[in-house]
């Protein structure tokens, strides 16, 4: 069996927790996105987005 | 925070660039933004928007300058991530994130590349793609031109890498309007002259720590009396040039009184700068004309503001 190139170092309590934080922050930012980019459409297209014929 | 790097080791280590670290908290990456920069550049590109009364819906001007903020933000981390050696020499900045050990050089790069591209295309998207082409020269210029040529090169370092720092009501403009007026232009051309005798100020009580990390700032270079010469010529120019608002009509009786008496205030800060050259006196002249020329800055902006954002505008020239 090959031995692996590197070891992987398992992450301390606290590194756990900031990576937890990181991730949270992410998430936030990506929703804050998505929001930013709905509200940019409808502010560069006006409201008459909504009247369109189904 | 202690450094993962510290904290194993019980003691400071020198900037190690392929250290480990994992336990980067969300304040680091914040830290790499260099928010105390982003709210100035937040309030000139604010006031670059408002001095043009714009047409344009205020969710798109909002959106605008949260671009600007994070495009300039991004250009920090840039900053950061190029100086992270030098920065670790450095009282002054040897504990920032990366120099520090709590975040990595690379996670540095990435996320200020990140936020380079994205703040310049949003902003395209929002406004319009000359203030999404100005952002990405500001930030070029102050990332690559400045950072990593400019700063060790020369002492002209932060004269002419001061463009980088007052582009933002130009962008500001270009970003509500779609054009670049000569307005803007002069309040970039005031940011320009104030930051020599700004930084130069600083640079006098910091000449240490620049010549550790082998800075060639002025008075390092030139040294301190050749810069305080020079301190009294910027601050000669800026003193009038802080009143040509007024006379181009887009600055009212209120910016007028604050141009005045500001120009006047540094003007006095700047003399001390020059006369009192030994001990406690000159330390004290110097952070005192570096504390006023920030409020001097702050005022002569929020002046503007608060009359062309609230209707306060008096013209002083009918």
């Amino acid at each position: 069996m090959m031995e692996p190139k590197f070891q992987v170092r398992a992450l301390t309590p606290e590194e756990e927790k900031a990576r937890r934080k990181r991730s949270v922050a992410i998430a936030l930012t990506l929703g804050a996105l998505v929001i930013l980019f709905f509200v940019l459409t409808i502010a560069k297209l006006g409201p008459q987005i909504l009247e369109r014929p189904l | 925070m202690s450094s993962l790097s510290n904290s194993l080791s019980g003691e400071a280590q020198a900037f190690n660039p392929t250290a480990s670290a994992a336990g980067g908290e969300v304040s680091d990456f914040f830290a790499l933004l260099k928010p105390r920069v982003m709210v100035l550049v937040i309030f000139t590109a604010l006031v670059g928007m408002v001095i043009s009364h714009p047409q344009v819906s205020p969710i798109i001007a909002a959106i605008s300058l949260l671009m600007i903020a994070v495009g300039a933000g991004a250009s920090g981390c840039l900053n950061m991530w190029w100086d992270a050696d030098i920065d670790a020499l450095m009282t002054r900045t040897a504990k920032r994130p990366i120099p520090d050990g709590r975040i990595l050089p690379n996670e540095a790069l990435a996320f200020g590349m990140v936020l380079s591209v994205g703040s310049v295309l949003i902003l395209g998207l929002a406004s319009n793609w000359l203030a999404a082409g100005l952002l990405a020269f500001t930030i070029v210029f102050y990332a690559v031109v400045y950072s990593m040529w400019l700063k060790r090169a020369t002492a002209q370092n932060i004269v002419i890498g001061g463009a980088a720092g007052a582009l933002p009501p130009i962008v500001g403009q270009a970003a509500v309007t779609g054009h670049v007026s000569l307005d803007s232009v002069v309040l970039f051309l005031i940011i320009f002259i104030w930051t020599p005798p700004h930084f130069w100020a600083l640079a006098l009580v910091k000449s240490g720590d620049y010549a550790k990390a082998g800075i060639p700032m002025m008075p390092n270079v030139a040294g301190p009396d050749s810069t305080r010469r020079q301190i009294v010529w910027y601050t000669l120019l800026l003193a009038p040039l802080g009143l040509v608002p007024v006379a181009m009509g887009f600055g009212g009786w209120l910016y007028a009184v604050i141009a005045a008496f500001g120009g006047l205030g540094m003007l006095a800060g700047a003399m001390q700068v020059f006369r009192l050259r030994e001990g406690e006196a000159e330390r004290r002249a110097a952070m005192g004309l570096f504390g006023f020329s920030i409020l001097y800055l702050l005022l002569l902006f929020a002046g503007l503001l608060v009359e062309h954002g609230f209707g306060l505008f008096r013209a002083v020239i009918a």
